[in-house]
């Protein structure tokens, strides 16, 4: 992973008629979230495991992921209450901060992707795709066996992994 | 006292104004006048710190560091008690002064207080939920008199939120509502009853179709309410929460225009061409209902809050309208709710419901020529946003008419062309 | 009595330590060999489904699968090997036809295998590659009988007239896959990668889809006996036509499409009811003589105003070198010969692995005959049939092809791993099925990329070995024999072969 976090906006772009509904995503985005980051501890050890930032839809042979947007207008900024969702200066992306959230639910209510998910026990937001902030580059895009999921840069054009 | 822009109030739709305008202008000078004692707090989590969810600084949705960065300068425990249009200039009520170029009020709601024969000599025991310092005026008052119960006067979204923040304080409530439904401007029958059913399993009991006629006291203490239906019930606290109405004070006696509240065109500006309104007290163009209304809620303030700060920078944005929408979780029970969710005349609409027994489960669409124009969630309210972006979208639902209310529902019911969009991960723009 | 089932091929090895139970060899085995119990909490494997195509194994996050073969096993027996006892029990439970995909997986000889090549010492240097020119250029078509030049005005011009030629910057061509027994995705990657790498692709017997006709100007337009697709827009879009008498695969029985593979495209581009069998007729119903052949030659040659290649396609039989050159003479501009080794997506299995010669000896025979008739240079020869690695292009090339075709190593560059159950449509790598589920799982973008790689890796070994023989053209080394030597190959292989044996100098 290194030290190299990433400065610059960046998106994630879904190719449905590439997804093969395998959920890796899903899987690396856990483990990338993770604290020891290893996929064997996430998933069989101790630690608990996390949520992840990832909706996955599937209907017969239709399947995508959906993650968090970081819409340039994002409608769950203007609708929480606490301002436990934020928009980070540096990269630009809406990111959740989990201390502040009371769990209102008006981010669910706002977003037209239905991409936030509610965690009832802790009535706090579960999970918010936070675009890997915290790596080079994003798990899901990482890891996806069929390049469903891709990072593009702001003007559109491709980023892959060096 | 001399600045650029003036804002009167400081809660949403100020704040956001504040950084409307500092993304165009970062040097001119902004004043904000707030008649409250405290530098920033989000007024719907009252209810949480009555409950004892949050404590006062975790209330605040910017910090102090905000209004620092954007150097604004935030004068508190003032009330704006006159403006002088062709002066452009506001009078607070410590005397003080302020001229200005752009003017913002958003001084929103007032609550609004029915006449209740016996309330005028009745000193002590009433209150109203809308402002902090009330809250703890309350708090103390329930410790210093050891409340058990409350009669809570109005069952809309304060009054619950009111009745949710008492109930986890260990107290019983009474709830008094005039309607045959709780949170009647959104809720239908069904929804209601769910609801009620939940409430009455935590120490709460509903009255519905009446309303308070007279209240005694005891030594200027409240000691009784009568209900209209002849009723009476012991009470040693009550709360009035029937509604809140757009706070006019300020504008009384000026040219600016009002209806409810007070008007403004797409750009956020009265009749007056520096004066712009925001928030709880404006009627503004409502998206559903194509005509101006008073849509008092979190989004809609901000929305307005930022889109008259940049108009009043000089960066032209219109207002495309909100509609009304609410999320609130009460007793456990999650709800979130669109538009037009119980229309006067049914039979002009098309209603889609389903509902589990037993699972505080209720689902509601209502359409109108195929088009989303209302629902309500209630139990499961993930993916509800989507319906947000479909009733502003004014999609035909004709296609996937049958999908809306199945367990699956998401972007995948939605005809391919439209999510896909959505999918590809363009983002929401307004 | 007790049914019996047929053997177990394979036992699918999970480590359970590594099993996180994510569930994606669950959800992705189009064979559902997999399944999640949330009683136990346990993934298990019902092997008996399982066909080894390994796409379990490469997926799964934690490398936890492990497909092992021949489990389950009967008592050692020389007579009853392979598939024998297991075809019996599923021809006495059907009494059908027992089908197969891909090529003849049997242990006959090897000739590949047992030919090796020369490489320059002392008295010829070597070439490098990296630092001299080294052309793999090679052109598919009839070249002229002579050269035609004109003298005017102390200079000279080149006059000769010089049939329609295909153009290929490596000796490497996809042979014919049909949109039907493979997917359009699998379609579009090689179609994308033979533009780009400057080859050519075939269409097969399916027609042409429209999502490729960007791809269409570097296509071979296949004319077969079922005549699926074609039209006079079909052929126009092409840049070479090939009519296909038959495939090493199946010699002498026309191409087979089974209904669960013909889906609604496949329908609609072959013109065919939903769901039914394709089976197109063993012979051309308007071909019955070699001069019937000619005719359609010239038909074809008339409708596309001469402007375009037309060739034939056969399998590799025993009578090859005669039929080669009737076709030849017939005027076609390429003959492709299809070894016993050729793949297919649907075959009866006792034809695929009894009926056809290895295209070894069909190349050599064919190369001599054409030489010694004086005709070599009439028609372009295209090798076909189990073409594995660029040793065997090399050697194809010494033995007398112009160029080779492959299909086989495209599609596993593409991810098969030749389970041989094409048949069925469950391809899991998205390649020999119409099942949107699945061919989703092919990526065009990758798949292109993982062809052209194919065809760049292979085009640089063979320029390595070009070097090495110190020859510098691939031209120069089509049927020169003297580049290959045999290795426990008897007399009769190397006469046929028209090679010596290794230790044997010039």
């Amino acid at each position: 992973m290194g030290d190299k976090k990433i400065n610059k906006p960046r998106r994630i772009i879904i190719r449905e008629e590439y997804c093969m509904g395998c959920r890796l995503c899903e899987v690396w985005c856990i483990v990338a979230h993770s604290k020891s980051k290893d996929i064997i501890k996430a998933y069989k050890g101790q630690e608990p495991r996390p949520v992840s930032g990832i909706y996955f839809e599937e209907r017969g042979a239709i399947s995508f992921t959906l993650q968090c947007r970081h819409c340039e207008d994002a409608p769950c900024l203007e609708a929480c209450l606490t301002g436990a969702m934020y928009r980070d200066k540096k990269t630009g992306m809406v990111l959740h901060n989990k201390d502040k959230c009371v769990g209102c639910w008006m981010c669910i209510m706002a977003c037209p992707y239905g991409v936030i998910k509610p965690d009832f026990k802790e009535k706090k937001v579960a999970s918010k795709c936070d675009l890997c902030i915290e790596r080079e580059f994003p798990a899901c895009v990482e890891h996806c066996p069929n390049e469903a999921i891709i990072l593009v840069n702001k003007k559109g054009e491709r980023i892959d992994k060096e | 006292m001399k600045t650029k822009y003036l804002i009167i109030g400081n809660s949403v739709a100020g704040v956001y104004c504040i950084e409307a305008i500092r993304e165009v202008d970062k040097r001119g000078k902004i004043t904000v006048v707030s008649d409250e004692n405290i530098i920033n707090y989000s007024r719907p989590l009252i209810s949480y710190y009555l409950g004892g969810r949050v404590t006062k600084e975790e209330m605040a949705f910017r910090d102090e560091e905000f209004y620092r960065e954007n150097e604004v300068q935030l004068i508190l425990n003032r009330k704006a008690v006159r403006i002088l249009v062709e002066e452009n200039r506001i009078e607070l009520s410590g005397g003080e002064e302020i001229e200005f170029e752009k003017l913002l009020i958003s001084s929103g709601g007032e609550p609004i207080l029915p006449p209740i024969e016996g309330i005028e000599k009745v000193k002590e025991g009433v209150f109203t939920f809308t402002r902090l310092e009330e809250v703890d005026r309350l708090i103390d008052y329930i410790q210093a008199n050891k409340i058990e119960e409350v009669t809570v006067l109005g069952a809309g979204l304060i009054g619950l939120k009111c009745t949710e923040g008492l109930l986890e304080r260990g107290l019983r409530v009474n709830i008094i509502e005039l309607a045959d439904r709780i949170l009647a401007n959104t809720f239908d029958q069904e929804a209601s009853r769910i609801l009620e059913n939940a409430l009455g399993r935590k120490n709460c009991r509903v009255r519905k179709e009446d309303t308070i006629v007279r209240v005694e006291e005891k030594k200027g203490k409240i000691d009784k309410v009568i209900l209209r239906s002849g009723e009476t019930i012991p009470t040693r606290l009550l709360v009035i929460a029937v509604g809140v109405r757009p706070n006019l004070g300020v504008v009384k006696g000026t040219s600016i225009k009002c209806n409810r509240g007070v008007l403004v065109n797409d750009f956020m500006q009265t009749n007056i061409k520096n004066i712009y309104a925001a928030g709880d007290m404006t009627e503004a163009k409502d998206f559903l209902l194509q005509r101006k209304s008073v849509l008092a809620i979190w989004p809609t303030a901000a929305r307005q809050g930022k889109i008259a700060g940049y108009n009043m920078a000089g960066k032209k944005k219109k207002y495309n309208g909100l509609f009304i929408m609410n999320s609130v979780e009460l007793v456990g029970v999650p709800t979130i709710s669109f538009g037009i969710t119980n229309p006067p005349d049914p039979e002009n609409f098309e209603i889609l419901a389903r509902k589990n027994e037993g699972e505080n489960y209720y689902r509601k669409i209502v359409l109108k020529d195929n088009r989303i124009v209302g629902a309500i969630f209630m139990g499961k309210i993930e993916r509800a946003g989507i319906f947000s972006g479909l009733i502003r979208d004014r999609l035909d639902v004709s296609s996937f008419k049958d999908d809306l209310l199945s367990d699956d529902f998401g972007l995948l019911v939605l005809p391919a062309e439209y999510r896909k969009h959505m999918v590809r991960g363009e983002g929401f723009t307004e | 009595m007790a049914i019996p089932k047929k053997l177990r091929e394979f036992d699918v090895v999970r480590d359970d330590e590594k099993c996180i139970r994510c569930e994606v060899c669950c959800r992705m085995c189009a064979n559902d060999v997999h399944s999640y119990d949330a009683e136990t909490d346990k993934v298990s494997a019902d092997s008996a489904k399982c066909v080894g195509c390994h796409f379990c194994e490469d997926v799964c996050p934690t490398e936890a699968l492990v497909i092992k073969r021949n489990k389950s096993q009967i008592k050692r027996n020389a007579n009853w090997k392979n598939d024998a006892l297991g075809n019996i029990i599923k021809q006495a439970n059907t009494g059908g036809v027992v089908l197969i995909g891909m090529g003849n997986d049997r242990p006959i000889r090897d000739y590949f295998g047992h030919i090796v090549l020369n490489a320059s010492q002392v008295t010829n240097p070597s070439i490098d590659p990296l630092r001299e020119p080294m052309e793999l250029k090679t052109f598919i078509g009839s070249k002229p009988d002579r050269i035609e030049l004109v003298e005017k005005k102390s200079k000279i011009k080149n006059t000769t007239e010089i049939p329609p030629q295909l153009e290929l910057e490596t000796p490497v061509l996809f042979t014919a896959m049909s949109f039907g027994s493979i997917s359009l995705n699998a379609c579009k990657s090689l179609a994308k990668a033979a533009c780009d790498f400057g080859t050519y692709w075939n269409t097969g017997e399916g027609g042409l889809h429209k999502d490729l006709y960007p791809y269409a100007h570097r296509c071979i337009v296949q004319v077969a006996s079922g005549r699926f697709g074609v039209d006079r827009e079909y052929l126009k879009k092409g840049a070479a036509i090939e009519i296909k008498i038959g495939q090493g695969a199946k010699p002498g029985i026309g191409g087979h499409l089974p209904g669960e593979k013909v889906s609604a495209e496949i329908s609609s581009t072959r013109m065919i009811p939903e769901g039914t069998d394709a089976l197109s007729p063993a012979p051309h119903h308007d071909i019955y003589s070699i001069e019937d052949l000619r005719q359609l030659i010239f038909a074809l040659k008339e409708a596309t105003d001469y402007k375009k290649p037309v060739g034939v396609k056969i399998a590799a039989v025993h009578n090859v070198a005669p039929i080669a050159s009737g076709i030849v003479r017939a005027g076609a501009d390429f003959v492709v010969i299809d070894g016993i080794r050729g793949g297919t997506g649907a075959a009866p299995q006792i034809i695929r692995d009894n009926v056809g010669i290895p295209i070894e000896l069909a190349v050599a025979a064919v190369d001599q005959r054409l030489r010694e008739e004086g005709i070599r240079h009439r028609a372009s020869l295209i090798a076909a049939g189990g073409i594995k690695s660029s040793g065997d292009v090399v050697k194809a090339v010494a033995l007398g092809a112009d160029a080779v075709y492959i299909g086989t190593a495209a599609l596993v560059a593409l991810g098969c791993h030749l389970c041989q159950r094409c048949y069925t449509g469950k391809c899991n790598w998205g390649i020999a099925t119409q099942d949107p589920y699945l061919t989703k799982r092919l990526n065009p973008e990758i798949g292109a990329k993982r062809a052209y790689n194919l065809l760049r890796g292979w085009s640089l070994e063979i320029k390595e070995m070009l070097g090495g023989m110190g020859i510098n053209a691939i031209e120069s080394l089509r049927g020169n024999k003297e580049q290959l030597r045999g290795v426990g190959l008897h007399e009769k292989e190397l006469e046929l072969l028209g090679i010596k044996h290794a230790g044997e100098a010039w």
